[in-house]
């Protein structure tokens, strides 16, 4: 099987998904009334705007993650090759892991990890 | 004897054999198609099954026992009464963005079955970077999360979203990490060659401590990635009614639930695959008449052997460990886990430099 597998199985996903859908759609009643549609908050009306404002946190780990996620592509074609290469890779990963290690050090100075 | 490998090649051949290959190939999309959508069935079915059975048992509760004997058929019932329940959109949402999200997880949840290997020589594409093509598609799911937490026009479903988006990324680094651990000892990203690599022992038996260590943040990182409880935030249902799917009613709902079933049963395949040796028997030494007894059990049955203990462990975690704050949570990824997993990637290089593994 090649590479055309993946194609069949996101046909088979997206039509086992759309007839799941379209079956429930045909078969069920809908009825309309006027607080049906409104969004869920434990029975009272919402308050305020729905999209809401949240912690900004969210935001230094998705940037720090970034950072880490573009190293650990980096790592697999290493992971690969490190039997064959020996020591070499090994001394190379260690200083690789030094210079990030201390970018990492330094976010966590500036507070980047704690949750305020 | 005859085996899955077997059915799928005589399979193979008949139809290359009758028609002629473009067909031959279209028709073999088309029964690949029809056994994912069987599987992602099954496993629903089994899985929801499991997960209020093994709950029922550990808190001493019956559980379902009313549909069919033992309520066997409780999960037939619930799929009957959400697919005639009304599937309903809440005013202001993002219409697009609403109804296009449990496609995209449910795509990203049945694409990642290709290079997983169910039995001997039985998978869909022996990718040869199956390893990182997992690890990619994985990541895939959180866009469909977000997206249906920013459509629904809804705090919690907003609130939920975010705190997943931001669990999913984090601990997806140190699963990386203890991926890799495995990806040096064996020195190859394909799925057959990592199962090969085990043919005299599983890497937990071989690799000493670096790989228990591995394995350990491997659970913890898939158990914070399927949002499972411990960490379960995006979906607590005392703080946010049900996360990113509060709005999602009917059939829909049904596709998030299943998919999350689907990708629990996927990363724990992946621990058993990496880890435990795929469908590797057990064996002790070489050529005792234990080896022969175990060489036996077709090596289907060990694949899903070692992926239900995988999945019976995550369950068990539920009802062991109550919920960790965002703030723990973070904090557990980013201060113990994903240090510990880079120094131990560092002990498994030094392990596989110097051959101490058997």
């Amino acid at each position: 099987m090649g590479a055309g597998s993946l194609i069949a199985l996101t046909i088979a996903a997206i039509t086992f998904s759309g007839i799941a859908i379209l079956v429930a759609k045909l078969i069920t009643k809908a009825t309309t009334n006027k607080q049906k549609g409104e969004p869920y908050e434990c029975g009272v009306p919402t308050q305020g705007p729905n999209w809401v404002q949240f912690n900004v946190g969210y935001y230094l780990f998705a940037l720090l993650f970034l950072i880490f996620d573009v190293e650990l592509i980096f790592l697999f074609p290493w992971a690969v090759v490190v039997k064959k290469i020996g020591w070499t890779a090994l001394v190379e990963i260690i200083i690789f892991f030094f210079i990030l290690f201390t970018g990492f050090l330094y976010a966590h100075k500036k507070g980047a990890l704690k949750w305020k | 004897m005859w085996s899955l490998q077997n059915i799928a090649d005589s399979v193979q051949h008949w139809l290359y054999a009758t028609f002629n290959p473009t067909i031959a190939m279209l028709i073999e999309f088309a029964i690949i198609g029809v056994l994912a959508i069987g599987l992602f069935s099954m496993l629903g079915l089994v899985l929801i099954y499991m997960e209020r059975k093994v709950s029922a048992w550990m808190q001493l509760r019956l559980g379902p026992n009313r549909v069919g004997p033992k309520g066997v058929f409780q999960t037939m019932a619930d799929t009957l009464k959400l697919i005639v329940k009304e599937g309903m959109t809440p005013n202001g949402a993002d219409k697009l963005l609403f109804n296009l999200a449990p496609f995209i997880v449910m795509i990203s949840a049945m694409v990642i079955l290709a290079p997983l290997t169910f039995a001997k020589g039985f998978q869909i594409w022996d990718i040869n970077i199956g390893v990182f093509f997992i690890a990619a598609i994985s990541s895939l799911s959180v866009i469909g999360i977000l997206m249906a937490g920013w459509a629904s026009n809804n705090k919690y479903s907003l609130l939920g979203a975010m705190r997943s988006g931001a669990q999913i990324v984090s601990y997806e680094l140190s699963a990386g990490l203890s991926i890799l651990a495995i990806v040096v000892l064996s020195g190859s990203l394909k799925i057959t060659d990592i199962i090969a690599s085990q043919e005299n022992g599983w890497w937990i038996f071989k690799g000493h401590v670096p790989v228990w260590i591995a394995f350990v943040i491997f659970i913890i990182a898939v158990t914070a990635e399927t949002n499972r409880a411990p960490f379960d935030l995006a979906e607590a249902e005392s703080e946010l009614t049900a996360g990113f799917h509060t709005e999602y009613s009917g059939m829909k709902f049904a596709l998030f639930f299943l998919a999350e079933y689907v990708n629990i049963f996927v990363v724990c395949a992946l621990g058993a695959i990496l880890f435990l040796g795929g469908w590797m028997p057990l064996h002790f030494g070489t050529g005792t008449k234990f080896n022969e007894v175990m060489d036996y059990i077709p090596s289907s049955v060990w694949f899903f052997g070692k992926t239900f203990f995988l999945i019976f462990v995550i369950m068990w975690f539920r009802w062991t460990f109550p919920r960790l704050r965002i703030d723990q949570l973070l904090n557990l990824e980013w201060k113990y886990l994903l240090p510990i997993s880079m120094i131990n990637l560092l002990l498994v290089t030094l392990i596989a430099i110097l051959n101490w593994h058997f």
